[in-house]
């Protein structure tokens, strides 16, 4: 047995929930978006298959909104639970966009309400649609929001310590920190395209399966379109990422890249494992792309990991993570920008079964990268929780039993695990797209 | 007022919101088992889904909202509360998560399944009794504080006859509460049936109501004698709130005015809370933490101000949108739309 440590615990507890919450939060953002463009298209095309999608997708949406709501609530609470010390602390500075975050959640919330239950209670179309503006905006508001607070904890701004006590305190410096820009950004445009692809993932396997109905041609068109949009955008941000980390966290993105000596003309790592003598072996070397990674230019300096102090550098593991994140951000983007590409020409057949296979694949692929994107912010974070001022050993609880409370979340993540996708399936398999299409009279 | 009363205050209506919003849901989900086992599901279920199924997310709002602000306005309840509560906290979540997930499931998956419905009525009970503990604790002699050690003393808890009373109470307003709401809405909804089964259950939970209060203000001068004392100060409000009681239980067994009578209730509870609330002032942990010396910086608390009252300006319009929609539309209560 190891020694009960309360840090070891409440590390893998909040891991825990956050990367559970983190999925249902990423679709949270995205998906509204999603379901307003069908429902914007099929009103202005006056084509009821579009408003049929976007009542569909709307339909399942609430199934994941209550298990983001639910997982929410638990981390809300968790983070007071397990990081008592962290939390006084970020109290005094960073609780602003907490709070508001908790506003948008609360407009949200609202007008999804009254959305779900106005179908057909309007006689203009267009105010039903108007009901979605609150939500996208407030699920983006809410991404926005707690995306700062944690741009706060890498790079911590507008406050001051003397004598151990925080003063000069001012709550927007602190929302806007350096990091802000590029995490948000980064952590909004991959949660649109992450649900655009999970979306097509589920008419590509209904076109997989013979299933050659046009609604699901259509559904793949307009996703595959959000997703090519995002895909570049993911990247390109991606890469100004890796810019900001550059300047303010170099250990972080030393850490990413096994990048141990400082130099100039810096090679990108990709894969390869590391020996006793931390030699990389069998990894692929991109010449100069760290350097243009770094500062935009390949032959820039770009500080390794010697720099820093020895027992202040984050684990190496979270270049796999990276690593991964990237190879299918690129993937991600080839497939999208594929098929509106096919599709243009109109010789070739978009739906041919390798890229159906590849847009399948791709949904689950997403929700990966953004489980290893998060995992390769947090863990690189270490042994930091806010960094140059708290450790992670500091900010955490001293309570017994954290163990037993992560079996029982374990346990609990289990079994909404498994309803949510019964239910889900269910609730789709009693009512095919086929039967209501006949049964709404739209054909 | 200064900023710390500001904040308490703000901080206390949510909770009182989330008091009223989630006693009505959760006394409805367990009204909702217990007559589907007692065969009587065909009369009530209706009223109650049509008035849940648009709001059960907000509910949860108001909580979120409570315990985020709190952190906010009194950083140092993160430190007593967060290291003391790690276990009842934890069950707490559990037990909302399970609800708020399977009252999804439930209702918009695939219809009727009693088991989801019990863990939905189940809960609605446990929830109420859990987060009471969080009050109970708030009078002190329960969290142990030693130098740079907190913890919290579960053999004093559940010996104390003052907590169990605090549970009991805690029950019971959630049952009258939500049975109030429903007989006043199942009578809009012109559902003459389900009225006749509401109105039973809410008489018959207000006097078990008012004799749980007067317990756990017998009790709590026994475990807490000085805030007793600030109660007794402020008797006419415990008063006050003992005749709106009269007034709402009088209109429930006349069978008229029922809207004034769910207000009634509102104002019963409302100024026992409020009551309760000023009379706990300064502390928010006896006697470890006060609002003054656990409070938020300035820059911080004004920060936090503003963003309340521009959230306001946003919300106030929206909840009366929602509230229009669904609660004063006669057509939608009544099942034409
Ligand atoms: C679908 C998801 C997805 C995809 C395809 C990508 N990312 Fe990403 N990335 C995220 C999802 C994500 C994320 C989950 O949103 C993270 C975690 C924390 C954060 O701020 O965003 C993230 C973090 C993150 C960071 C760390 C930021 C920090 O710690 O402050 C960098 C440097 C990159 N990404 C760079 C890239 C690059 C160069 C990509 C090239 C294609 C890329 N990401 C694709
Ligand atoms: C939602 C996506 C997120 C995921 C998947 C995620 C994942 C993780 C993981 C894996 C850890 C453990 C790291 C370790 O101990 O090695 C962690 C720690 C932590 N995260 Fe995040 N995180 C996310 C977002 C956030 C946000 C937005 C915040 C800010 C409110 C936050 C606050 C924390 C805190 C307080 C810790 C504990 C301290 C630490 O270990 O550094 N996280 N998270
Ligand atoms: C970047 C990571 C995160 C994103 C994108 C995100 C986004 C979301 C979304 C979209 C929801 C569903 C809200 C709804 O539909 O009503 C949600 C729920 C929630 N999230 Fe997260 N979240 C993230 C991380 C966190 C963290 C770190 C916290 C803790 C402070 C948190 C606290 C909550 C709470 C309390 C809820 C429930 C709100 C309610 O009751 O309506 N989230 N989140």
């Amino acid at each position: 047995m190891i020694e009960y440590d309360p840090v070891l615990y409440s590390r893998i507890l909040t891991g825990l929930t956050l990367g559970y919450h983190v999925i249902f939060a990423t679709i949270g953002v995205g998906i509204p978006l999603l379901i307003a463009l069908a429902e914007w298209i099929g009103i202005k095309k006056n084509d009821e298959h579009y408003r049929l999608l976007a009542r569909r997708w709307a339909r399942g949406f609430v199934i994941t909104v209550a298990i983001g709501v639910v997982t929410g609530t638990a981390i809300g609470l968790q983070l007071s639970l397990l990081w008592p010390n962290f939390m006084q602390v970020a109290g005094h500075a960073i609780s602003l966009p907490m709070f508001m975050e908790v506003f948008a959640f609360f407009f949200e919330a609202i007008f999804l309400g009254i959305y779900l239950y106005t179908w057909d209670r309007f006689k203009n179309k267009m105010h039903h649609f108007l009901l979605l503006i609150p939500v996208v905006i407030g699920a983006s508001a809410s991404g926005f929001f707690i995306t700062t607070v944690n741009a706060f904890m890498n790079s911590p701004t507008g406050f001051e310590i003397q004598n151990g006590v925080i003063t000069n305190i001012n709550p927007i410096a602190a929302m806007f920190n350096p990091a802000t820009p590029t995490k948000v950004a980064h952590v909004l445009s991959s949660a649109y395209l992450t649900s655009a692809f999970v979306l097509a993932a589920i008419a590509a396997y209904a076109l997989l399966r013979g299933k050659n109905h046009v609604y699901h041609k259509k559904a793949l068109h307009l996703t595959m379109t959000v997703a090519a949009v995002f895909a570049v955008a993911t990247a390109l941000i991606g890469d100004l990422s890796g810019k900001y980390l550059a300047e303010y966290q170099p250990e972080k993105l030393a850490a990413a890249e096994w990048h141990f000596e400082t130099s100039t003309e810096a090679p990108l790592v990709l894969g390869g494992v590391l020996d006793e003598d931390q030699n990389i072996k069998y990894a692929l070397e991109i010449p100069y792309a760290l350097s243009i990674l770094a500062h935009g230019s390949p032959t820039a300096e770009v500080i390794g990991l010697e720099e820093f102090n020895q027992d202040e550098l984050p684990p190496l593991i979270v270049h796999y993570f990276f690593d991964a994140m990237v190879g299918i951000g690129i993937f991600l983007a080839f497939v999208s920008i594929a098929y509106v590409v096919i599709k243009r020409m109109r010789k070739w057949n978009e739906h041919n079964r390798l890229l159906l296979w590849a847009i399948l694949l791709g949904g689950p692929l997403s929700v990966i990268a953004i489980e290893m994107g998060w995992f390769f912010a947090e863990i690189g974070r270490q042994p930091w929780i806010l960094v140059g001022y708290m450790t992670t050993a500091e900010g955490a609880t001293t309570s017994a039993h954290v163990d037993l409370m992560l079996y029982l979340f374990i346990l609990l993540y289990l079994i909404l695990t498994v309803s949510c996708i019964t239910v889900l399936r269910m609730m789709f398999k009693s009512n095919p797209v086929e039967r209501e299409l006949k049964n709404r009279g739209i054909e | 007022m200064d900023y710390e009363l500001i904040g308490i205050t703000v901080l206390w209506t949510f909770l009182y919101g989330y008091l009223i919003v989630a006693s009505i849901d959760f006394g409805a989900g367990f009204f909702s088992y217990f007559s589907s086992v007692t065969g009587r599901e065909h009369i009530v279920n209706k009223v109650i889904n049509r008035y849940l199924s648009p709001v059960w997310e907000v509910t949860n709002v108001f909580l979120v909202f409570f315990f985020i602000g709190i952190v906010g306005f009194f950083p140092s309840t993160a430190y007593y509360y967060g290291t003391a509560l790690l276990i009842p906290g934890s069950i707490a979540i559990i037990l909302l998560a399970i609800r708020g997930s399977y009252y999804a499931f439930h209702h918009y998956g695939e219809k009727g399944s009693k088991f989801y419905q019990f863990l939905y009525g189940a809960t609605g009970l446990l929830i109420p009794a859990s987060l009471s503990v969080v009050l109970t604790i708030s009078e002190g002699g329960f969290i142990v504080v030693e130098s740079d050690h907190v913890y919290l003393d579960y053999a004093t808890l559940f010996s104390s006859f003052y907590s169990w009373t605090v549970v009991i109470l805690a029950i019971v307003s959630v049952l009258y509460i939500s049975a109030c709401f429903l007989t006043f809405y199942a009578y809009k909804a012109r559902d003459m049936d389900a009225f006749k089964v509401l109105r039973g259950y809410a008489l018959f939970w207000s006097f078990p109501t008012i004799m749980a209060s007067i317990l756990v203000f017998f009790s709590l001068n026994e475990h807490n004698p000085t805030h007793f004392e600030n109660m007794v100060d402020l008797a006419w409000m415990f008063s006050l709130s003992f005749l709106f009681f009269l007034g709402a239980v009088y209109y429930i067994w006349k069978e008229k005015n029922l809207g004034l009578s769910f207000i009634f209730v509102m104002l019963q509870f409302a100024t026992a809370f409020y009551g309760y609330g000023a009379s706990h002032l300064p502390y928010l942990l006896y006697p470890h933490l006060t609002i003054y010396d656990g409070f938020t910086n300035e820059a911080m608390a004004i920060a936090l101000i503003i963003a309340f009252i521009a959230g306001l300006f946003l919300l106030i319009p929206s909840l009366y949108l929602l509230m229009r929609l669904f609660l004063f539309d006669n057509k939608y209560v009544q099942g034409k739309k």
